[in-house]
């Protein structure tokens, strides 16, 4: 009945041009890394591979791609055991100062991360941890927290305790059941929350802006850095590089969610 | 209080109590010695050098760069959050009263810009709105404009740029909202003869209100702490509270200046999160992360 009339249609056009306004400069940036052109020309006058070639002949930028990677491998390493096991407590456990504790594992969505950075670089500064990779990892293990903390209670919700309660009853020990009933429930809440820190990490810029340094500058300060002298077309490689590694990942966390939920 | 260690459930709640303990503790760590401990040395600072001082907050409070970049911060947030309002509203009516499967489509577009990284885009829109990118060669190819506008490094860029960021966060409890919001209420509303615009502003508006409240929320309050991108599309010009921060730290060393303007920050940011938690539970305003 509302279908046609006048304000659907401008529903609909706004809509769309929202929605292109949103895509668009996320596909731009394909076109332009597979040009031969130094400057930025639309349409690309023709197909190139140089940029690419540019970055993984650069050790510069090779060396930020491994500690990029590292920093992330070693940060999910970390904050997935961390963050699950926080999520059980907090789901679990009846003592009051559970809720401050639930709130305070989420502070890092809620403190500027500006904020954040500048406070770490100086606590770093005093012990020693500036321009060091267990530093880098350490941020970053806090900056990740939240998102595993958040995707495990999710999955707990949906989970009866009194399975667990069972498996006791029957002999097994606290550790064994929750690996042998509870884990398996919650296994795909927990990959999400895994490749959410991963992404978390692989992104983190403002953090590495501060306290990276030397030889342990990860791929994004590179960037920042590249991006303030000039616009080179090497960092439209890189980001479509990151960005399809960022879109599998997160294809392969919804993917896990939708075929256990 | 450890009285009776005799009574077995109450020695097995005991024990209970410190294994959830135990397990939440190097989570809670990291958090404390990443968060609370910087934040607080950041406090410190700003009151203590060689003794206790409130220069800092006066230079904060007074002296005029750091006066016209809180202003110029808040205006930016205020326009970003009504900008994105304003395009996010829309798009959220369309996803809540279409079937399922495009509904589905519509949120996957919103949050797939989500997952590329700030600096991604913030190339994507340098390469867009530059003076030889792609936007001013398209209009001067269609010969609207002989020079090129001014469209990036200044305060248009970094809005268009900042707006572009923070649209999912205002898109998802929008929709969340308008979810809630039962279908008959409108059919309701029809049938005694109300017209489609008149049951929108009287029954729909009202009821989706604090997906409005919670989405401004956290744009505003992002956008409050935004730095990456300013920094690199507001071509030094446009100097946001961050920036602030930062330049003190790096270019001039003035630690207690750059902390204490951390700290009005980080307050401002805590007095709106108090301010809108008495009127919506903040679960709502953080959930959407």
């Amino acid at each position: 009945m509302m279908r046609a009339s006048p304000a659907r249609i401008v529903l609909y056009v706004i809509s769309v041009l929202v929605l292109v306004y949103l895509i668009l400069p996320v596909l731009i940036i394909v076109p332009i890394s597979f040009s031969s052109a130094r400057f930025l020309t639309f349409p690309p006058p023709s197909f190139s591979l140089r940029w690419y070639e540019q970055y993984f002949s650069n050790p510069a930028w090779m060396q930020a791609t491994r500690v990029t990677l590292t920093v992330a491998f070693l940060t999910v390493l970390i904050a997935t055991p961390c963050g699950v096991a926080a999520a059980y407590a907090v789901s679990q456990s009846k003592l009051r100062i559970m809720r401050v504790i639930h709130m305070a594992l989420l502070l890092p969505l809620v403190v500027p991360i500006i904020i954040t950075a500048v406070g770490i670089f100086f606590v770093y500064a005093r012990v020693g941890l500036v321009a060091t990779l267990p530093g880098l990892v350490l941020a970053n293990v806090m900056l990740g927290l939240p998102y595993v903390v958040i995707s495990v209670l999710a999955g707990l919700q949906s989970f009866d305790p009194a399975q667990e309660m069972v498996a006791r009853s029957l002999g097994m020990n606290r550790l064994r059941s929750f690996f042998a009933v509870t884990l398996p429930q919650i296994k795909s809440s927990v990959v999400a929350g895994a490749i959410f820190a991963f992404i978390s990490a692989m992104d983190e810029t403002i953090v590495a802006l501060f306290i990276s340094g030397g030889q342990y500058q990860p791929l994004t300060k590179r960037m920042f850095t590249a991006l303030r002298d000039e616009i080179d077309p090497t960092i439209a490689a890189i980001s479509t590089l990151m960005t399809a590694a960022s879109f599998m990942l997160v294809l392969l966390a919804s993917a896990r969610q939708t075929r256990s939920g | 209080m450890t009285t009776s260690v005799s009574d077995p459930s109450q020695k097995h709640q005991r024990r209970e109590h410190g294994l959830m303990l135990a397990l939440v503790s190097p989570a809670l760590l990291v958090i404390l010695a990443l968060i609370a401990l910087p934040v607080g040395w950041l406090a410190w600072q700003s009151i203590y050098h060689d003794g206790f001082t409130l220069e800092n907050y006066r230079r904060v409070f007074t002296e005029d760069i750091y006066w016209r970049s809180f202003a110029l911060t808040f205006e930016i947030s205020l326009a970003v959050t009504l900008i994105a309002l304003l395009l996010g509203y829309p798009v959220a009516y369309l996803a809540n009263s279409l079937p399922k499967g495009w509904s589905i489509l519509i949120l996957s577009l919103v949050v797939l810009p989500f997952w590329t990284s700030v600096l991604v885009r913030a190339y994507a829109w340098l390469a867009l709105l530059q003076r030889t990118g792609v936007i001013n060669q398209f209009l001067r190819y269609l010969d609207v404009i002989s020079e090129p506008l001014p469209l990036v490094h200044n305060t248009f860029g970094t809005v268009v740029a900042t707006v572009h960021i923070l649209l999912p966060f205002m898109v998802l409890p929008l929709y969340a909202a308008m979810q809630k919001i039962p279908n008959d209420l409108m059919q309701a509303g029809a049938s005694l003869g109300a017209s489609p615009s008149v049951t929108f502003f009287r029954v729909f508006l009202p009821l989706s209100l604090p997906g409005v409240l919670a989405g401004c929320t956290m744009v505003f309050v992002l956008c409050l702490g935004f730095y990456i991108t300013p920094e690199l599309l507001g071509g030094g010009r446009t100097v946001m509270v961050s920036m602030l921060v930062s330049r003190n730290v790096e270019l001039y060393n003035q630690f207690g200046a750059a902390s204490a303007v951390a700290v009005v920050l980080l307050l401002s940011v805590l007095v709106i999160f108090f301010a809108v938690s008495r009127f919506i539970s903040l679960d709502r305003v953080l959930g959407q992360k």
